[in-house]
């Protein structure tokens, strides 16, 4: 502490190494392949799931390479955000921080329903009569992660590392041990796919199935908020994020394999938790206790990733004073935003207790889609102001401007994909964001500190 | 009342402890540090700061 004030200032710590990046990443999105993507089976039946899947995959994959060559030259917290403030403008900038913020803390909010779901779901199973009052492990999910990310971000990414890896192991094992390697497989893709089970709802149900598609890899992008902890931003951000969505890539292909081949399509695409239904399905008691176990710990990662991002994004808005610049505060002990990790928590609390988990996934969906829509556009004008030769970057990703477009593409198809199911949630969303960007124009940029946002040591863009 | 309703209230209590740490450690800093202090973090500032600190051994 006496350190700290020597210096008269204070600022985030550089602890963090490329594993925790990947467990930032992976541990937020983990959860959506225990559960979330099978309701893309529901749209669409099995295969148009495993279109989804890989059509979601190469639109991650362009999220990834070009969220990593930029964020490996923006090395500061805010992610996407501050991304936006040196390459597009303030207005963008703002709306892309609310998106992330929003984004994070609806997801935040949908793990720690899942928490309930899944205490009382157990409890069930033990034979608890009567029903179990969900709430107290819902605030205690929130309020446990909430302390930790108060205390430090080294712990709490420590600790995403572990529960993380935990949890991607299990989706492995299930893997192996119905896959036919060792034993006689249980999986039966060849009665359960055929017929009219192939594409139940043609290809507009592929189209349709796109909106569940993103939950295979919704929130990797969120490894860019570690920029301003990481030791080696340059190396550790690229390597974790590419690491992260190659790690996503297997396990949504896996979990499709092995549940699509024991549930039909018509039960999988409701299933709440579809990887623990598929353990259970199995017979193996070790199965169904080791998946029961990844799918709390998948869920507990992303709410921590979650409020990690989240309060990353708001602290960086408060210190360039997008927001009240009592956001921007740090903890002089544990090097942590901590005012706004506290302000996020009851905003959290009220989702969860107070909104049906559908509606709150929906939101956090349309506020990543928004994101990812920005993104091309961003990497676009980057180029442009700030070619290969003028600054040094990290990473260079490859065949620019074609990931641009094709994620421009796959954002375009998955709006419409939304739209068909949450049409009303889609226009509510954008009415919304016009409505604070207006506020923003109109009011709040007067109070930007405008001569400081611009940190990073870069040459005059071309053309100005 | 079985194991479960004992978690429950385990439960309400663990919530209570975390919420109590951090309220009252954030009252207790935000009374000890300057809000100049508090509010110092620049973007762009780390590396001068790791090396300042780095300097002064």
């Amino acid at each position: 502490m006496a350190n700290a004030q020597q210096t008269e200032h204070v600022g985030l710590a550089r602890v963090l190494g490329p594993a925790h990046v990947w467990a930032l990443g992976v541990g937020i999105v983990l959860v959506g392949e225990y559960m979330g993507w099978n309701f893309a089976v529901g749209k669409g039946g099995a295969y148009a799931a495993l279109m989804a899947c890989w059509f979601a995959g190469i639109l991650y994959t362009c999220v990834a390479m070009i969220d990593s060559e930029v964020t490996s030259t923006v090395a500061a917290a805010g992610g996407q955000y501050t991304q936006a403030k040196h390459i597009v403008g303030p207005l963008m900038a703002f709306n892309v921080g609310l998106y992330l913020v929003f984004a994070y803390t609806m997801l935040e909010a949908a793990n720690a329903i899942t928490v309930g779901f899944l205490v009382d779901t157990v409890a069930t199973m033990t034979g608890h009569e009567g029903g179990l009052d969900q709430r107290p492990f819902i605030i205690l999910a929130i309020m446990f992660l909430a302390w930790l990310n108060y205390r430090g971000v080294l712990a709490t990414l420590t600790f995403n590392l572990v529960i993380t890896a935990i949890a991607f192991t299990a989706v492995i094992i299930l893997f192996l041990a119905t896959s036919g390697i060792f034993t006689t497989s249980p999986l039966q893709h060849k009665d359960l796919m055929s017929g009219p089970a192939a594409l139940p709802y043609g290809w507009l149900g592929v189209l349709a199935a796109m909106h569940f598609g993103l939950w295979y890899y919704l929130g990797i992008e969120g490894t860019t908020q570690a920029a301003e902890e990481v030791r080696s931003p340059a190396r550790s951000l690229p390597f974790g994020t590419l690491a992260g969505v190659m790690t996503l890539a297997i396990a949504a292909t896996l979990t499709w394999y092995v549940s699509s081949g024991l549930m039909p399509w018509e039960y999988l695409g409701q299933a709440g938790v579809p990887l623990f239904d598929a353990a259970r399905l199995s017979g193996s008691t070790f199965l169904m206790v080791l998946l029961g176990i990844g799918t709390l710990f998948a869920t507990l990662a992303s709410a921590n990733g979650c409020i990690n991002d989240a309060s990353r994004a708001w602290f960086a808005m408060g210190r360039d004073r997008y927001l009240p610049g009592w956001f921007g505060a740090v903890h002089p002990r544990y090097r942590t935003p901590y005012r706004a990790i506290i302000f996020l928590v009851p905003i959290a609390l009220i989702f969860a207790l107070g909104a049906p988990i559908d509606q709150v996934i929906t939101f956090s969906i349309l506020s990543g889609l928004l994101e990812y829509t920005f993104m091309p556009l961003n990497i676009i004008l980057f180029r442009k102001k700030w070619p290969l030769e003028s600054i040094k970057r990290g990473y260079e990703h490859p065949f620019h401007p074609l990931p641009a477009y094709v994620l421009l593409g796959l954002c375009g198809i998955t709006f419409f994909a939304v739209f068909l199911g949450y049409g009303t949630q889609l226009v509510a969303m954008i009415a919304f964001y016009i409505v604070v960007s207006l506020w923003f124009h109109f009011w709040r940029y007067r109070f930007v500190n405008r001569g400081a946002q611009f940190t990073m040591p870069w040459p005059k863009p071309r053309g100005y | 009342m079985d194991l479960w309703d004992f978690l429950e209230y385990a439960a309400w209590a663990a919530s209570a402890l975390f919420g109590l740490f951090i309220v009252i450690d954030w009252i207790k800093t935000d009374s000890t540090y300057s809000e100049e202090f508090l509010t110092s973090s620049r973007e762009g500032e780390l590396e001068a700061l790791t090396e300042e600190q780095h300097h002064r051994g």
